[in-house]
């Protein structure tokens, strides 16, 4: 690559930014340029700095030191205001949007100048249109699914024409369908002249999508490479910096059925989640069930379900033939059904608390940890003890609130908490969601020695590959419904993608 | 007893001015909900409005300035709660309660010296013409300013609110700080005028207990009326039209309930006395049940930019 | 430019040190006060905080008040510390200490003149059942419709109040009073009288039971699967949903108990300090209470201490009034202060004050 060519024609320089928060450094000296018109990867683990980098070129975030510059001159935007004004817009990971909002009335707040709510109105028609995303300026965003929501969050992008867009992990809430809609839609951009930059951990996108790509890790810029000249092996060798544990699992015989839905419908508590629709599936001893789809189908509620948060409102499900929809949570604990939730920080964990009260908080019924009332803290000191020891969580110790942990770590305290009381059923929301790569290894390899030792194991995950990885069957979720589950093996992208997209009917086996 | 003897005509009007009060402190908390912020200092914001709007408005004999000062020393509560909530992270509930408690006892000390004084009266504004329409003339155009001035508060709050971008910047901080906080917008200054207008409407609504309702200072004389203006704006579903229909089906309840003991109707006084409370209950009760639609997404939520 | 960052957890040494610092800060804000009102902060200061405990003439008289005007603050706000800390707010103590007062003494008076040892039990009881009523009504109704606890349970002080009104010249009216408002003197009725167990201490029946409920809440808070999941509803509600417990239920206990605690307060206060119902007999300590609360850091032995403190404040704060002519509106502003400046001082728990670094160090 020759750099001093790039230099000269760049729409943006970076040149040795760096920030530092207290005890980690974000991003060390990161310098890179990017072409208009050009769409550039930054690939990186969690916490590699992507986030953070890109933040700083957004105005949220000062450099502590580092230049950038914008079509050849200084870039110092002192808040997303200015860099927007300059040509920089972006579209977030968490989406920015707000729920009781309209769709115009959640563009317009992006906007600096906003036109009269009618023009506005009109261009977003049109400009939906143009780029075929079909958007009603009037719809509550709260209602909108998850595609629909990012849709508002592009032509928010694009009603400022521009010159760079940053996308931060823009497909995890998408089907495979919606994924290539949008990637017409950044071709399109990129004919234009607009630069992308595309932030993303899922290499096949990246080398479909991306024409150059600059790798993180630790905060240091390792690599940069033509992902379309490289294998996506060699770019998580990049990117992960050495050879991963992959998941080891033998074929296995599963046995009799441990867990049944049946015709499982809920009404979801919440205001603007997914109601479920129907569900019905089985699982038996020894098999990992996937489920995928994406964010905001009914992932939430089935765990509640499941549970015991929640009351399904019409079917059965059955844990080893007997009915167990009215038992609340503790009693399903007790007939050895387990469960995870995705949200670590309050819902399957209490961030304030000790990692002693939290093992305490599943574990209290089946470890003994209770007797006729009273607390046995030393018991359940042993108990925080023997998951930490267990699942290697690295911490100084027992006493320490679960908060302070690192997403990894809490995420292996928490599987480690619920497969150490020896389940019969485990059902986990998004095991490895926001998880270093080691722990995610580390996390998945456990569930199927929990498979291989008799457990029927529940993965309800958006991430496809570690549902290939690690399931037997494979089903998804989509509006509350789920598709009949069919075996993994030999399942094409194309039928995983029908399944999450609806069309299930046809798919099964 | 003698029902015959309530004008309803004067009840009707008697409404309005029962209702002023509460009004303005509901629509004022109204905004400040609508940025995400729950102040249950109100009652303590207009208690201190009260005794200061009375104490100047004595001492200048002009109870236009007595209002002002009681939306500035209102204003300048609600800053000490604003800086407690929004820069030093307080939990909102606790800092509320502490805000009331602290101008109960405010309120009392600076009143002391005021007790049984009478107020300066306020001239009534005759709207020409459209108070000489016979029965609505009297019931809507025979009052004196300050009705006037709750009313353009609430039409500007509404307008501000629903048409202007400052108020959409508003209900999206209210609805998603962290949200708003990406796209640039500076949440805690959003709150903090929110909590300064909020402020500043509880203690008009405070003053006008004291100068005009009344009109004289009584230790504890909001008697609860900003615990009712908090439960308006649940009513109200945070909308401000609403929170005046709120305000003023409330303040006709408690006309009623003047009118009736005046009447002497076989209902002992303290039932009477009560009513208002019971059937702010009964309302929220009402409400609830419907389930509370509409309430802003951060409310009450603490923010802290982790960037 | 300073800038707060989030400790990972909080910080043990603050949590303890707040509350002395917001005593120090309020006296000398307090002090500030009292010198703008034209009195000599020193004397003023040391009148309320002093004087009460080891003054030649006043100790003596003041000390056993110490202990009755305490007890009703701990016995509620101890009460009133397990909701808050499981996120329920129940602020109407005040109504159930008076709902407590009325239905304890109303089943004293319906005995008159019994000489029954069991009549004063029954008053006991009666008393906790009448707070733990009032405090069911926005307990029942956060349940069964979701309706907002603080708000219903605010109102009801009101009603409870015009309640009160009505039976002190009713009902409960003392039918050989020649027309006065007000109950039968319990003083005047051994058997209903909430005596001194230690002649002169005023070291009454509500102040044993204060520390009792001191000590169960200490067990139940550190010891008890129910104290555990109070802490955690308080801490993160989903993952107490998670862990099993019954939201239901919790707003229940927890209403429930500080009710009844209050009732306890009210019906201790008016069979013995007070003596008889009148129109206001409760002075306010329901609120107060919730000051108490905060200052105690929701801790029982916080509580205790910050009880102890807050009854000192008052009794300073009477012979501040005789000695010194301060009004009695500075008083409830000071504890007004001391609540604010504990709120703003708990920033330190749980951030840490930084200065910006202007270039980051590897």
């Amino acid at each position: 690559m020759t750099g001093d060519l790039r230099q000269a024609d760049a729409l943006m320089t970076l040149e040795g930014l760096t920030k530092a928060y207290p005890g980690v450094v974000a991003n060390d000296q990161v310098s890179f340029s990017l072409l208009p018109g050009e769409v550039h990867a930054l690939l990186g683990e969690n916490g590699a700095g992507k986030s953070t980098l890109v933040k700083m070129i957004y105005g949220l975030v000062k450099p502590d030191a580092g230049q950038m510059t914008l079509k050849g001159e200084t870039f110092t935007p002192v808040n997303p205001a200015a860099a927007r004004a300059a040509g920089v817009a972006m579209v977030f990971q968490h989406f920015s949007l707000f729920d009781a909002l309209s769709v115009a009335e959640n563009i317009a707040l992006g906007m600096d100048n906003p036109p009269t709510p009618r023009e506005l109105s009109a261009r977003i028609r049109e400009v939906s249109q143009a780029y075929g995303l079909p958007l009603d300026p009037e719809r509550t965003v709260g209602d909108l699914s998850a595609g629909e929501r990012q849709r508002v969050e592009i032509i928010r992008c694009l009603l400022q024409n521009p010159k760079l867009l940053i996308m931060d992990e823009p497909t995890s809430v998408l089907t495979p369908q919606e994924v290539e809609i949008l990637f017409e839609t950044l071709r399109k951009l990129t004919d234009e002249g607009t630069a992308i930059l595309y932030i993303s951990h899922k290499l096949e996108e990246i080398r479909s999508l991306c024409e150059h790509a600059t790798i993180l890790r630790h905060g240091v810029v390792v690599d940069t490479c033509d992902p379309r000249e490289k294998s996506a092996r060699e770019l998580a060798e990049m990117m992960v910096g050495d050879t991963l544990h992959v998941p080891s699992r033998e074929h296995w015989e599963p046995g009799d059925e441990a867990l049944s839905l049946e015709g499982v419908s809920m009404t979801s508590p919440n205001e603007f989640g997914v109601n479920l629709r129907n569900v019905s599936l089985s699982v038996r001893k020894g098999e990992v069930l996937g489920i995928g789809g994406v964010a905001g189908n009914g992932q939430d509620e089935l765990l509640a379900v499941l549970s015991g948060e929640a009351r399904a409102s019409a079917g059965a499900i059955k844990l080893s033939g007997d009915e167990i929809n009215t038992l609340p949570p503790n009693a399903r604990r007790t007939r050895g059904l387990l469960t995870a939730p995705e949200e670590r920080l309050g819902h399957s964990a209490a961030p304030e608390m000790s990692l002693t009260e939290n093992a305490l908080l599943t574990g209290a019924v089946r470890e003994n940890l209770v007797e006729r009332g009273f607390l046995r803290w030393g018991k359940a000191e042993s108990f925080a003890r023997r998951i930490i020891e267990a699942f290697d969580v690295r911490t100084p110790g027992t006493e320490n609130a679960a908060g302070s942990l690192s997403g990894g770590n809490l995420q292996k305290f928490v599987i480690g908490r619920e497969v150490l009381q020896d389940p019969d059923v485990l059902v986990v929301n998004q095991p490895t969601w926001g998880v270093d790569a080691a722990a995610a290894a580390s996390i998945r390899q456990s569930l199927l020695d929990l498979a291989h030792k008799g457990a029927a194991v529940i993965v309800i995950s958006q991430d496809l590959d570690e549902l290939m990885e690690i399931a037997d069957r494979f089903t998804a979720l989509n509006e509350g419904r789920v598709a009949n589950p069919v075996p993994t093996q030999n399942l094409s992208v194309e039928e995983i993608g029908l399944m999450m997209g609806g069309g299930e009917g046809e798919v099964a086996a | 007893m003698d029902l015959g003897q309530i004008n309803p005509i004067l009840l009707l009007a008697s409404l309005m001015v029962a209702a002023t009060p509460i009004l303005l402190a509901a629509i004022g908390e109204a905004v400040v909900e609508k940025s995400g912020v729950l102040n249950l200092g109100v009652e303590g914001m207009m208690i201190t409005g009260a005794v200061v709007g009375f104490a100047i408005g004595v001492n200048t004999q002009t109870p236009a300035l007595g209002f002002v000062a009681a939306a500035v020393a209102g204003a300048a509560l609600s800053m000490l709660f604003g800086l407690l909530v929004l820069y030093l992270k307080s939990n909102q509930v606790a800092t509320g309660l502490g805000l009331t408690l602290f101008g109960l006892g405010l309120s009392a000390l600076i009143g002391k010296p005021y007790e049984g004084i009478k107020a300066p009266t306020m001239a009534k504004w005759d709207i020409p013409l459209l108070s000489d329409i016979p029965v609505l003339g009297p019931i809507l155009f025979k009052h004196d300013p300050m009705v006037y001035v709750s009313l353009i508060i609430v039409a500007a709050t509404w307008y501000v609110l629903t048409k202007t971008r400052a108020g959409l910047i508003l209900r999206g901080v209210g609805e998603n700080h962290d949200a708003a906080h990406a796209l640039g917008y500076k949440v805690n200054r959003v709150r903090l005028i929110a909590i300064a207008f909020g402020g500043a409407c509880a203690g008009l609504g405070g003053a006008y207990i004291s100068l005009v309702r009344v009109p004289q200072w009584v230790e504890g004389m909001t008697a609860g009326a900003g615990w009712i203006a908090l439960a308006i704006v649940v009513f109200a579903s945070w909308r401000p039209w609403r929170v005046l229909l709120g305000a003023y089906l409330f303040g006709g309840i408690t006309v009623l309930q003047l009118n009736l003991q005046a009447a002497g109707v076989a209902l002992p006084v303290e039932v009477l006395a009560m009513s208002p409370y019971v059937v702010t209950i009964l309302v929220l009760v009402g409400i609830s049940f419907k389930g509370n639609h509409g309430a802003p997404g951060s409310l009450g939520r603490s923010f802290h930019a982790t960037h | 430019m300073i800038r707060l960052e989030k400790r990972p957890q909080p910080s043990k040494l603050w949590a303890t040190m707040t509350p002395v610092l917001a005593v120090i800060a309020t006296m000398i804000a307090g002090g500030i006060m009292f010198w703008m009102l034209g009195k000599d902060p020193f004397e003023a200061i040391r009148t309320i905080f002093w004087d009460p405990l080891f003054h030649e003439t006043f100790g003596p008289y003041s000390r056993p008040q110490l202990l009755v005007k305490a007890a009703p603050l701990i016995l509620i706000a101890i009460g009133l510390s397990l909701g808050f800390r499981a996120g329920i707010w129940n602020i109407g103590a005040e109504g159930q200490y008076i709902m407590g007062a009325i239905c304890g003494a109303a089943v004293g008076l319906a005995f008159y003149p019994s000489e029954s040892i069991l009549l004063f039990p029954a008053m006991v009881l009666a008393g906790a059942i009448g707070g733990w009523a009032w405090a069911m009504i926005p307990g029942f109704l956060k349940v069964k419709f979701g309706t907002n606890e603080i708000l219903v349970s605010l109102m009801l002080v009101y009603v409870a109040e015009n309640l009160l009104a009505s039976v002190s010249q009713g009902l409960l009216k003392n039918p050989d009073g020649m027309g006065f408002p007000g109950s039968r003197n319990f003083r005047d009725f051994p058997a209903a009288y909430n005596t001194d167990i230690i002649e002169g201490t005023g070291m009454h029946w509500g102040v044993a039971a204060a520390f009792i409920a001191v000590i169960l809440a200490y067990i139940l808070l550190t010891r008890h699967m129910l104290g555990f999941q109070v802490r955690l509803a308080g801490e993160a509600p989903r993952a107490a949903r998670f862990a099993g417990v019954n939201p239901t239920r919790l707003v229940l206990f927890c209403l429930g108990t500080s009710g009844a605690l209050a009732g306890l307060a009210g019906l201790f206060e008016v069979s013995g300090p007070s003596g008889q119902v009148t129109i206001d007999f409760n002075s306010g300590y329901g609120f107060t209470a919730i000051i108490v609360a905060f200052l105690g850091r929701l801790h029982p032995v916080g509580i205790l201490l910050a009880g102890l403190l807050m009854a000192l404040t008052y009794i300073g704060g009477e012979l501040a009034q005789l000695m010194l002519g301060l009004p009695g509106a500075a008083i409830q502003m000071f504890q007004g202060m001391l609540m604010f400046f504990l709120l703003a001082m708990d920033m330190l728990t749980h951030y840490r004050l930084r200065l910006k670094r202007p270039v980051a160090a590897q």
